[in-house]
Order: structure tokens, then C-alpha cells, then sequence
């Protein structure tokens, strides 16, 4: 079982073939898409390479669950609502969703989706505790 | 006249991966403007080779079922540029393929020298009636054909690799790399 240091790494590694990124910007706060550049399509490519990299299935919205946010009773005018915020609590632990309390604005979600997000989940897959 | 950017298939093997081989030639008229008196092949056409190479690999191991569009180039690099007379034998794998996409990775020689490092990322796009029109299995099988894919072809099994029988099929040179 790899310990959080190989996660990282490996993850790192990942980001950088998927992103074509340098490995000093692959930091654990750094988010997906405002400072890694990252695209729809590369979420695609990014669960298929860390499947593979950790031997692991990862099902369609495991990681990344954007059902939530197309959902009516979880996003209104803009904002995620409550209940909202409370399923992707549910949905993504390994995510720190209190960050959007304070502006549930959708286009804050990019906020969570960061480095740090994807090696928590990793670590939850494999059994790593924390 | 069509869109062909590998000539013959040399290897070719169902589900892992394949051998092909792109030969330059100063009758390729976009060289004469690229540049006037000192022609490159351009290295975007590397990347459209081994996308071609690496749609070709995925399509058959998945059935000629869906529709793998090259969606992104996550790497690309080019230690020189070919020049008419070269011959270029790009070997792609395929990394993984899942129902939504597909990545293939490889190489591309000039003899023994190492000309470009590639990866192809292949989204599995919802078929729709453009789509369709823009690749079909009776297109791809024809394209298989006359790049020489069945010449060549094992199964993961190591038997020959045969075509399935899709009727009658298009003109290769008409359809195929269109769009």
C-alpha cells in the first residue's frame, strides 16, 4: 500500500502528463483548472491515468460528481444551495466543501477541485489513514 | 484524394498495439510551401499520423463500436523535423481504453533516430447523426483495408486478424479522414 508521500508523488506525476504542467506547480493547494489549466476533457483523462497508476476503478462522479451541480434542487440562480453543500459533503469527504459557505457561487466549485482534493481521495481508495 | 497521414500498417496487434510507417516525399505539395527551397514536414502531421494510428487501434479493439474522436494531445515532442526522403515508423500502444475514451502513447523514428514523443487522448463522443457521418465502421474497416491493417494483423491471441464482414464498403480514398 503506498504511503501519502508516494500519493503524492504519483499524482504528481499524473498532473503533469495529463496537464503538461511542471512538477513545482503541481502543489497540494494548486486547483485543477484556475492554476493547472485543466479542461473538461482532461478530468476524463486524469481518472483514466489514476486508475491505472493505482490500480484502481474509479466510477463515473466518483471524483469529480458534476451530476450534483446540473441537479435543480442543489443549485438555484447560480448558487449552490444548502442542501446542495450538504451532498457534496456526502458525496465528496475527501473535498473540503466548508470552503464555499462563505460564496456558494458554482464557479467557486473550481476552488475545491485541487491537488490535495484528488491525493485524499486516493488515500481513501487505497486505505491510507489519515 | 484524401487525408492520410501513415501509408501501410508493418505490425499490427488487436487491442495492444501497432507499427506503421510514414514515408516523406517532396510530390506532398503543402511542402513546397512549407518552407519554399527547404522542405519540412510539418509536426502537427506527425500528431495527425499517430492519431490515425492510434483511432485505427482503438476503433478495432472496441468493436467499430462508438465514435473516439481525438480530443487532446497531452504530449508532444519533437527532437527534429522530417524532410522529404525520410521514412517515419511511428509505434503506438494503447494505454487504456474505457468506455469514454482512450489514450495511445508512442514514437516516431527516422531509422534509429528518435524524431517524436506522442500521446493521443480519444473521447468515445455520443453518436449523433454528424457524428456518424463523420466515421463510420464501414469507413474505418475501409480505411483498415487499404492501409493494410489484415496483411498484418494478430489477434492478442496471436492468430491472423480478420475483417468483419460489413458489406458493401466506401471508397477508402473518397471517405476517410473527413472532417
Amino acid at each position: 500500500m503506498p504511503d501519502k508521500e508516494e500519493i503524492f508523488s504519483k499524482v504528481q506525476e499524473i498532473l503533469c502528463d495529463a496537464l503538461g504542467v511542471d512538477e513545482d506547480e503541481v502543489v497540494p493547494e494548486a486547483t485543477l483548472t484556475d492554476d493547472l489549466g485543466a479542461e473538461s476533457i482532461d478530468f476524463l483523462d486524469i481518472v483514466f491515468r489514476l486508475e491505472k497508476s493505482f490500480d484502481i476503478k474509479i466510477p463515473r462522479g466518483e471524483l469529480f460528481p458534476d451530476n450534483v451541480l446540473s441537479d435543480e434542487r442543489y443549485v438555484k440562480d447560480g448558487q449552490i444551495t444548502p442542501e446542495g453543500l450538504q451532498e457534496l459533503r456526502a458525496r465528496m469527504p475527501y473535498a473540503d466543501v466548508d470552503k464555499l459557505e462563505a460564496n456558494p457561487d458554482i464557479k467557486e466549485m473550481s476552488q475545491v477541485f485541487t491537488v490535495d482534493m484528488i491525493c485524499r481521495f486516493i488515500e481513501g481508495k487505497v486505505g491510507v489513514e489519515n | 484524394m484524401r487525408w492520410y497521414w501513415i501509408d501501410r500498417f508493418l505490425e499490427f496487434e488487436s487491442g495492444s498495439h501497432a507499427v506503421a510507417v510514414k514515408n516523406v516525399t517532396l510530390a506532398e505539395e503543402h511542402l513546397h510551401d512549407h518552407f519554399p527551397g527547404s522542405p519540412l514536414m510539418p509536426n502537427s502531421l506527425v500528431i495527425e499520423g499517430f492519431a490515425q494510428l492510434g483511432g485505427i487501434l482503438v476503433g478495432e479493439h472496441i468493436g467499430f463500436t462508438g465514435n473516439m474522436i481525438l480530443a487532446k494531445v497531452p504530449k508532444a515532442q519533437f527532437h527534429f523535423s522530417p524532410r522529404p526522403g525520410d521514412s517515419l515508423t511511428y509505434r503506438g500502444q494503447i494505454e487504456y481504453v474505457k468506455e469514454d475514451g482512450a489514450l495511445v502513447s508512442g514514437q516516431s523514428h527516422c531509422g534509429d533516430e528518435l524524431q517524436a514523443e506522442v500521446e493521443v487522448f480519444f473521447a468515445n463522443v455520443l453518436e449523433t447523426e454528424r457524428t456518424r457521418r463523420l466515421f463510420s465502421k464501414e469507413e474505418l474497416l475501409a480505411m483498415m483495408k487499404l492501409l493494410g491493417v489484415y496483411e498484418v494483423g494478430r489477434t492478442s491471441a496471436g492468430e491472423k486478424l480478420v475483417p468483419p464482414n460489413f458489406g458493401e464498403l466506401p471508397d477508402p480514398m473518397d471517405t476517410a479522414g473527413r472532417g
